[in-house]
């Protein structure tokens, strides 16, 4: 089970509260894992990847383990504790403000 | 007794405005989807409990919400959440994507940018939602960089009219200041093959067969702050507006000008006349007198609030050149705001109601037809469109 905080906008969008949960079959990725987790919501398609070229927005990044996996390639596997479920995936938006 | 209904989009979310015929006293909803850009909210002339909405966000993109009831529950159409495992999300409703195909959307990769290079064709957003006058589940969407969609299921999918984008003059357009938006779509409600739209800033366009195919309608445009002032296209059209009856009358707020055509915009000629300044962004016309029309005149291209910090709104009786200022009930100093090109619409009530939003965050009432104004909300957000429904 892998577990994935997503910021307050799209937690709003998809109507969960808190962190949300996926199963990934095979290789844990960030691609299997956004794969599943737009599966499971729908409404969070083409809000952290763009449709076509599934390329993450430019305003957001991915962060697990106090890394940044922005950059990282989306089939490279994912640190341990995210596949084993003791680490959230962390979905996080540019800074907004003044 | 009628009532209304006033949708208004804004920076940081959408509102639901509702009166009974008299307009005086005003229940506010909202805000909905708080936040977010509300581009663009309106109801189906079809069935008016059916609303789309265009949400837009500059991190996660663009969602499209529709609402059953009036405005009181929104879903987003093949959204919604999967129930088990294995089962397949139905369908995207955000999903835009242009046609490339070689039958139809040849050659649309790239279109001008700033500099005058080609750059390529990048959806954005969407700026504007035009729902079918016959079927509440047909809808147009004018869209950032400029193209135009329809769908036929509710919004679940999305298909571009890709002879607009085709037909010729698309390596030619090129962006305004705020993009290169598709934000008028005017749907003939005499001849159903008819749909006008307008970009910013490559100029207004036409088709006649539902949307395969297109041409400019651009001539009579005379626009001097790009290299040819009468080319086919290049003109920063703001917004065109049509009263149903006569649908072959176009009015046009140009970037600078107000102009207006009676042969489907075949051919346009300016009616300025007396205004004190023909630069600004909407253009109305009165429900009930297709000569009676509607402008907020802005000082200028590069200071975007009314001349004078006086908030005016100019009404002409003749279909142009003779304007008359309204301000009854508007404020008449210390005035900075701007009144955006989706941003003012007109009831169907027997005194016609005429409504704006600015960017300061005020939406105005008029329920007489210009002569009186009242600010029903002072302190929304940044207001980017009002749209109004007439209930029964």
């Amino acid at each position: 089970m892998i577990r994935i905080v997503l910021p307050q906008h799209l937690r709003t969008l998809a109507r969960v509260e808190g962190e949300v949960t996926v199963n990934v079959d095979g290789a844990v990725t960030q691609r299997s894992v956004l794969d599943a987790l737009e599966a499971r919501y729908p409404v969070l398609c083409g809000t952290m990847r763009d449709h076509v070229t599934q390329k993450r927005r430019p305003f957001i990044r991915f962060f697990a383990c106090a890394e940044d996996l922005s950059h990282e390639s989306p089939d490279a596997p994912l640190p341990d504790p995210v596949a084993k479920g003791a680490e959230p995936f962390l979905v996080i938006g540019a800074i907004a403000g003044g | 007794m009628s009532s209304v209904r006033v949708l208004v989009g804004t920076r940081k979310g959408a509102f639901v405005l509702t009166s009974d015929g008299k307009r005086e006293k005003w229940d506010v909803s909202g805000p909905h989807f708080a936040g977010w850009e509300m581009y663009h909210v309106k109801g189906s002339p079809a069935d008016p409990n059916r609303l789309y909405a265009s949400q837009t966000s500059g991190w996660f993109g663009q969602i499209i919400q529709r609402s059953s009831d009036g405005g009181k529950t929104w879903e987003t159409p093949g959204g919604e959440k999967v129930p088990g495992p294995g089962e397949m999300p139905s369908g995207a409703s955000n999903k835009f994507v242009y046609d490339t195909t070689a039958e139809t959307g040849k050659p649309l990769t790239t279109h001008q940018w700033y500099d005058g290079t080609q750059h390529p064709w990048e959806f954005k957003r969407v700026w504007h939602l035009e729902p079918s006058l016959t079927d509440p589940d047909t809808v147009y969407a004018g869209v950032e960089d400029a193209a135009i969609f329809r769908s036929t299921d509710g919004a679940h999918s999305w298909h571009e009219l890709a002879g607009l984008r085709g037909h010729g003059t698309g390596p030619k357009w090129q962006p305004g200041a705020g993009g290169m938006g598709l934000h008028t779509i005017l749907l003939d409600p005499k001849n159903p093959d008819r749909i006008y739209i307008a970009i910013s800033s490559a100029g207004a366009f036409r088709t006649d067969d539902g949307g395969t195919t297109w041409k400019p309608i651009n001539q009579g445009l005379k626009s001097q702050y790009i290299p040819d002032a009468t080319a086919e296209v290049g003109h920063c059209v703001h917004r065109i507006a049509l009263h149903p009856s006569r649908p072959d009358v176009l009015f046009m707020q140009k970037h600078w000008d107000v102009m207006r055509s009676d042969n489907a915009g075949d051919l346009w000629h300016e009616v300025s006349g007396n205004l004190p300044t023909d630069f600004g962004f909407v253009v109305d016309v009165h429900a009930h007198e297709p000569e009676t029309i509607y402008v907020v005149p802005i000082k200028s291209d590069s200071e975007h609030f009314p001349l004078e910090g006086k908030l005016r709104v100019y009404r002409s009786r003749t279909g142009g050149n003779e304007w008359e200022p309204l301000t009854k009930g508007l404020p008449q100093r210390d005035c900075y705001v701007n009144v955006l090109r989706d941003a003012m619409a007109v009831d169907q009530l027997d005194s016609c109601g005429v409504y704006f939003g600015t960017t300061g965050g005020q939406v105005y009432v008029s329920p007489d037809a210009g002569d009186n104004w009242a600010p029903i909300v002072h302190d929304l957000p940044a207001v980017l469109s009002v749209e109004v429904q007439t209930l029964q």
